[in-house]
Formats: C-alpha cells, structure tokens, sequence
C-alpha cells in the first residue's frame, strides 16, 4: 500500500531510499561516532540508550525519527559523515526540526558536496506509520512517498 | 537566493561575496540556519564565544578543511574563545603502548587542529575546558548576553544558571557565530523560547543525586524547557558555589540524556525569581520524580561492559570539569572513606578532571593538593569521554559518576557515595 505523506523542506530533494525508524530521539554523537572513529565503510547505530538505531545500518538510509538528541557535537558528526559518505541519504523528522539535526544538514549542504535530503514537521502519523524497510522516495516539494 | 529573514544590507553583502567567498558561505550557513527556526533577523552577540571541538581527531577531516578554508581567507573570531577540554594527558592519565598508538592515530591531527584555534582566535593555550564559566576561567557571560557557544553542559548552565541567551548550537555553528559576531534569533534568545512547557515535580524524600535528576528530566523532557519545583528545598533558594555545582552537574545530565538547552529551577535560577510561574506555559505538562521514578532511571541503565562484575580499572570524576570547590569536596570525601577502611591510599585508579586553570589553583592550596595526591589520585584536565573514544580504552572497565560520560562510553554510572566507596575498595562487590 502507498501513502503520501506531506512536510517541510528543510535541504531540498529528490532521493529514494530504504527506511530504518527511531522511535524515540536519535543522539547523532552516540549513534555514529563507533562506526566513524573505526573507520567503518558503513555507519551501525552505536547508542546504547536506543534500541530501535542500534547495532542497524544507517548508511545510505532514509532515517525517519522524531528529533535528535545529544551533544553539541551533533551537527558537526552529521557533516562529517556526509563528508565521508556515511550519512543516511535522507533524513525524515515526524517533529520541527531541532537545532543540531538542522546544523548538520546544513552543514553537510553548503560546506560538502554530499547533501543529506532533510524533511521535518511530517507528523506523528508518520512515524507511526513508518517501520524498517519500508521504501521511501522524496521529492523536491517535501513530499515523502512510502510504499 | 531569496531570505524570509529581514537582512541588513551589510549581512546580504557579505551574503553576496563582500568579504569574500568563504565569509559568505559562514553567512549562508548562519542565514539557512535561522530559516530553519523562523529568525526573523540576525542579532550581535555580546559575549566571548565557547567552542566545542577541542580535539583533532584524525577522521574529521571535513572539519579540519574547513578550518583551512577560514584560515587561509585570514578570518578570525571577533573575541577571543575557550573551548572544550583536550583529549589526552599521558603524564596523569596513564596509558599502555598500545592505547597510546591509537591516541596517536586517532588524535594525531591535535597539535595541527590546535593550531588553526590558535589562528581562527584562541584565548590560550589553558583555555581548555567544558566549564569556561568558572572564575578561574574566565569566560562568564552577564545575565541577558547573548552567546554563540556551543557544547551542550556549558549552554545549559550559561542559560539557566547565569540567565544567558544562547541556543544549543552545534560545533561549527558556534565558531561561524563568533566570525560574524551574530546569530540568528529563534528559541532561546526569545522570551516566548525561554518558556516552559514541562513542570517538573521533586517530591523525592531527600536530595536526589544531581545527575540521576538531570537523567530523568533530560529523558522525559527532551528538548524542551522544563520548570523544576520542590528542588530548593534540598538546595536552598540562594545561588551560592554549592548550588552552581550541583546545577552543572545536573545540567549536563539533562542536556546529554535528552537535549535540554534551559531548565528553571523555582525561587533559584535568575529567570524563575525573576517571573516566577508566569514562565509556565499554559497545559504545560507535569513530571513527578520521586524516589522510586528515580531508582525506575538508574536501574534501566544498561551495563556494557563485556564482564558485567569485571574488576574496575579506572575511574573518572569530573564531567563536567570539577570547580575547585568540588576538587576540596572529592578531597575531604575521599579522605574520609579512606580514614573509615583504615586506608592511606585509593585502590582503584581515581581521576579528577578539573579545567586547566582550576587546577593551578587548587595547586596553591598545598595542604588539600598534597592529601589528594598522598591517597593516590591523580588530576588532569583532559575530557574523559575523549579519552573514551579510543576503543583500547573503552574496553577497559570505568567507573564514572558522570550520565554524560555514560551515554557516551561503555563508562559504567555509579552515584558519588558508591563510587567513593569503590575507589576506596577497588571493588564493584558492596
């Protein structure tokens, strides 16, 4: 079954990908910073504290989740990853963005040449709608296709 | 490219490339960055700025080419920062060969990154730590300033406990704020941001410990501004060294835990005296913590090390970095276990982390600096969790009365009267 769902761009795009959920918040330090510092071709969710991300791929992925959470170093670990084509394709946020996720995505735009495609503000439904594997395709007007 | 923000026609200059490329790229990044957030205009910041990244790990690569970028176009911070504390500290914090050839591929960017702080506007070479705010420091901003720091105990202190005005801004978010001597006015730079949405009700039957309190409300609330009641009578009404501490230490756990980048505390922290409830949002929801919520929060602490009744190797007290007046608390508390077990020195190895400048002066006080080295414990001003990140170390089994510490590393929490108990024991076994 498809549904369309309708949300904010935050960096624009058109991209398609497999989704992983995180119920809760994702704390971008906790979740990437294992598979970074390893030097690992694919980031694996390495928070302790979040069940849904941990131990799952996260590359190449569409990751829906509410928020995230967590250090200041956030936004900084998002670009990084996007530098080093770790990031998640698409990023799809059920909450108004916060400021670390929204740093990081912006971050990953203007200063690397991989681009996380980021939406927000997609609502509850949507992510209670969501669940992992799900195929995901965005479009530049910030509309997410899920089937 | 067309702004919903109200730009000075300075700010679209630069925008346009008036002070050339890379300052314009800083410009796009702070402009895209309040769109996010609704800012309806940039405002100045009026306060020194305090960075996050303090560590040249050699992976983040894109950072340091940013860094490069802004160096070589000559730009520079409108003040002089701080910035959080180092990663290593050979002489204090020991290590085998082996965790020292990671710390030398992994930091092996540090000497290099430090140089480009340096070049961007550094304060100095002390000026390391995660709680710039303490006297001896020096980087404290006045009630109402407004900030471009970054990590994420230091904003919640400076917002809640001084009454400062900054956002959780990200690592290089922070830096491009200092740059420009501006940042976006969304959230908590407003007076509607800085409302609560969560009251938060202490009715635990003695003082809770600072950083299990800061976990609950940090995992409940998120990222939202919660109003705590029933905590000053536990802390008392004035805000005196004792209370700027356990309110550090607290912060840091709500930040970490969840993303708290604000909380009041009834008839103690300055905005709350100041306009009491009506900084309570209307439907604002409520959190009781009491003792059992409490125990509810530790005890789902996972354990993750590989041995869970391993033999502690290490110990790290202070993360936050420790005020000095925690560095004579720790002193006196250890002494005092040490003096019940009929022991002279700690058996497990104990570390202190306290800022550089911290640390000179608690040196001056010969007569508390020579008992806490004669019980055996060392004190340093690197960031444990840092020092975490190598995976050699994070093998090792560490004790940490720190939530921040535990979210990040396989660090194990324990409250500070049985991690006092262990570093006197040497064991996990009570």
């Amino acid at each position: 079954m498809k549904r369309e769902f309708k949300g904010r761009n935050v960096v624009a795009g058109s991209a398609q990908a497999i989704a992983i959920v995180s119920r809760n918040g994702m704390n971008t330090l906790a979740t990437f910073q294992k598979s970074i510092l390893a030097k690992k071709k694919t980031v694996f969710g390495s928070d302790q504290n979040n069940a849904d991300l941990y131990k799952k791929e996260i590359t190449g992925k569409a990751l829906c989740l509410p928020r995230t959470i967590g250090s200041t170093t956030g936004g900084m670990v998002l670009q990084s990853a996007a530098s080093l084509g770790l990031a998640p394709k698409v990023m799809l946020f059920s909450e108004s963005i916060d400021s670390i996720g929204a740093a990081g995505v912006i971050l990953a735009d203007i200063w690397t040449a991989n681009k996380i495609v980021t939406i927000d503000s997609l609502g509850q439904d949507f992510l209670d709608y969501m669940k992992d594997g799900m195929s995901v395709t965005v479009k530049e007007d910030g509309t997410v296709i899920v089937e | 490219m067309e702004y919903k923000m109200i730009l000075t026609d300075e700010e679209k200059a630069i925008l346009n490339g008036s002070k050339g490329e890379v300052m314009a790229k800083v410009m796009k990044s702070l402009v895209m960055y309040g769109e996010v957030f609704n800012a309806k205009r940039m405002v100045q910041i009026t306060a020194p700025a305090h960075f996050v990244t303090s560590f040249g790990i050699s992976i983040m690569k894109a950072v340091f080419d940013i860094m490069d970028e802004l160096n070589n176009a000559g730009i520079t911070t409108i003040d002089k920062f701080t910035v959080d504390p180092r990663p290593m500290d050979f002489n204090n914090v020991k290590c085998n060969p082996l965790e020292k050839l990671v710390f030398g591929i992994m930091y092996g960017k540090q000497d290099d990154y430090e140089e480009q702080l340096i070049k961007i506007g550094l304060k100095d070479k002390k000026a390391f730590s995660c709680t710039c705010y303490m006297d001896e420091v020096g980087n404290i901003p006045k009630k109402g300033d407004i900030l471009s720091w970054a990590e994420s105990s230091a904003v919640v202190y400076a917002n809640s406990v001084i009454g400062a005005r900054c956002n959780r801004n990200s690592a290089l978010i922070e830096m491009f704020g200092a740059i420009m001597g501006k940042v976006p006015e969304f959230d908590l730079l407003t007076d509607e941001g800085r409302k609560a949405t969560w009251i938060v009700d202490v009715k635990t039957s003695q003082k809770p410990e600072a950083q299990v309190l800061g976990s609950a409300i940090g995992m409940k609330v998120m990222s939202d501004v919660p109003y705590i009641k029933g905590l000053d009578k536990f802390i008392g009404k004035k805000m005196n060294e004792k209370a700027k501490d356990y309110l550090k230490d607290m912060g840091a756990a709500t930040a970490s835990n969840g993303a708290v980048g604000l909380y009041h505390v009834e008839n103690l922290t300055p905005e709350a005296i100041e306009k009491k409830e009506s900084l309570i949002k209307e439907k604002a929801k409520v959190y009781i913590i009491d003792d059992a919520e409490l125990e509810r929060v530790k005890k789902n602490y996972p354990v993750i090390w590989k041995k869970h009744d391993a033999k502690p190797s290490r110990c790290f007290i202070g993360c936050p970095h420790l005020s000095y007046n925690q560095l004579i608390e720790w002193t006196d508390r250890i002494g005092k276990e040490l003096d019940k077990n009929g022991k002279k020195k700690v058996s497990l190895e104990t570390i202190f982390t306290a800022a550089p400048d911290v640390v000179e002066h608690f040196k001056k006080n010969s007569e508390y600096y020579n008992r806490l080295t004669s019980y055996g414990i060392k004190i340093s001003s690197i960031c444990p969790l840092m020092y975490m990140n190598n995976p050699i170390c994070a093998k090792r089994a560490v004790l940490t009365n720190s939530n921040k510490l535990r979210t990040y590393t396989t660090a194990r929490y324990y409250t500070d009267e049985e991690i006092t108990d262990i570093a006197v024991k040497g064991d996990i076994t009570r």
